[in-house]
């Protein structure tokens, strides 16, 4: 009885720990696409490799119970956890190095409707006036130049 | 229960996969080098953890110790791009502090005693 | 030197028996009894034996793992509601953080947990202050910051005493 009911908490914590930590694993994957520079890109990517990885881990450990598999986890855990800093560091040194500069001050996502291209391009192609069209055909060539 | 846990397994390793096929997308299109560096990293990282998932979805232990191989290699290779990109060599000793001097390729000789 | 190495032995020896998992088998542990002595033997002749390639732990780091802990899920929280609104309303900003620490482990330690954190990163480590890139301003907390490098400190038993960096071991 009592050894059921510690199995049915041991699947519970693992299943409550791997769902938390797939989703920060997620979030920080989203934000790697959202972020508008590198080095905002690159707090983002900290965020999977810090908590979202370890929450899986540990997951992964409380399944496997004490067995030799869980003290392998443990190896992998203890090995991410000191290494994802070091290559974060790693990379953001070699790009401050190299002369990349961070956008400072706030920023804010543009509204949905501004992410769209500017109209700009679809005017032109409007444009009926054969002037323009005289102006895009010269301007062809050099472009390809 | 058990079976709930199975499916959960599954699902990660399923969400894992997305959550590396977004990190693909910014590896094609990231501007810079270091952007896809950077998502290459974060790429090895959830290689790790997808291979960690699966060797416990289908039962064998051994898909662990590649993922243990995994989590090495990965930081190794990350380093060995950036030192590349870096000097254009590998075969060069970092012993001094390399982040001192600015554009000159230390050479192999000309070794300081004190770093920093 | 000679006490790292020991150090550094016993620990190699406990890690392949604890991946091997085979204790009985005579030919895995004569091997595996090889290629440890073997590594042990490397490490020595590339001379890069130190306090720091024997890496050692006792109940100080594990408190200190333990806090910070607690630290990278708060900040994480954070980071996430920053990435999932859909505002997204971030202020990266740079600062300079005052790194005290006097031996390498300690200030190795610090900068390591300032970039294990979300949120903030170590750019670059000048002579005693550490270049920090954080995502929202509210994370640059000079306070915040000076309580990290006193636990950090307190880990790894540093005694903080400012400039004079004692290279500790080594060649």
């Amino acid at each position: 009885m009592s050894g059921e009911f510690f199995h049915t908490a041991q699947m519970f914590i693992a299943g409550v720990l791997m769902i938390g930590g797939v989703f920060f694993v997620l979030a920080g994957a989203i934000g790697v696409i959202r972020m508008p520079d590198f080095y905002t890109r690159m707090h983002a990517a900290g965020v999977t490799d810090t908590l979202g990885a370890e929450l899986i881990l540990l997951g992964l450990i409380v399944q496997a119970g004490f067995s030799q598999t869980s003290i392998k986890l443990v190896f992998i855990a203890f090995f991410l956890f000191l290494t994802s800093p070091t290559a974060t560091h790693a990379v953001v040194g070699a790009a401050w190095q190299s002369g990349l500069k961070p956008k400072l001050g706030k920023y804010k996502a543009p509204a949905p409707g501004e992410r769209k291209p500017k109209p700009k391009p679809k005017a032109k192609r409007k444009a009926p006036a054969k002037t323009a069209k005289k102006a895009q055909a010269a301007k062809k060539p050099k472009a390809k130049t | 229960m058990t079976q709930m846990l199975y499916y959960i397994n599954i699902g990660t390793a399923f969400l894992l996969l997305i959550g590396m096929a977004l990190l693909l997308a910014r590896l094609l299109s990231g501007p810079t080098l270091y952007d896809r560096i950077l998502a290459v990293n974060s790429f090895g990282t959830k290689t790790v953890l997808f291979l960690a998932v699966f060797a416990l979805i289908i039962g064998r232990d051994d898909g662990v110790d590649i993922a243990i191989l995994y989590a090495l290699m990965n930081f190794i290779a990350t380093i060995a791009v950036l030192k590349f990109f870096r000097y254009s060599a590998l075969g060069i000793s970092l012993d001094d502090d390399f982040i001192e001097d600015e554009d000159t390729v230390p050479k192999a000789s000309e070794k300081k005693e004190t770093p920093i | 030197m000679i006490r790292s190495a020991l150090i550094l032995l016993v620990l190699l020896g406990a890690y392949w028996l604890a991946l091997s998992g085979y204790l009985d088998n005579p030919v895995l542990l004569t091997v595996g009894a090889i290629s440890v002595v073997l590594v042990v033997a490397m490490v020595m002749r590339m001379e890069i034996m130190d306090t720091e390639t024997a890496p050692y732990f006792h109940g100080k780091s594990l408190g200190y793992f333990a806090w910070m802990f607690v630290q990278i899920t708060k900040s994480n929280v954070e980071v996430v509601k920053a990435i999932l609104s859909p505002d997204m309303e971030i202020s990266p900003t740079m600062t300079k953080v005052p790194m005290p620490h006097s031996t390498d482990i300690g200030r190795v330690t610090f900068a390591n947990s300032i970039t294990l954190t979300p949120g903030t990163v170590a750019i670059e480590m000048q002579d005693d202050t550490i270049l920090v890139h954080a995502l929202l301003t509210s994370m640059t907390d000079q306070k915040a910051f000076a309580e990290m490098g006193e636990r950090a400190a307190w880990a790894v038993s540093d005694p903080m005493s400012g400039n004079n960096i004692q290279h500790e071991g080594g060649k």
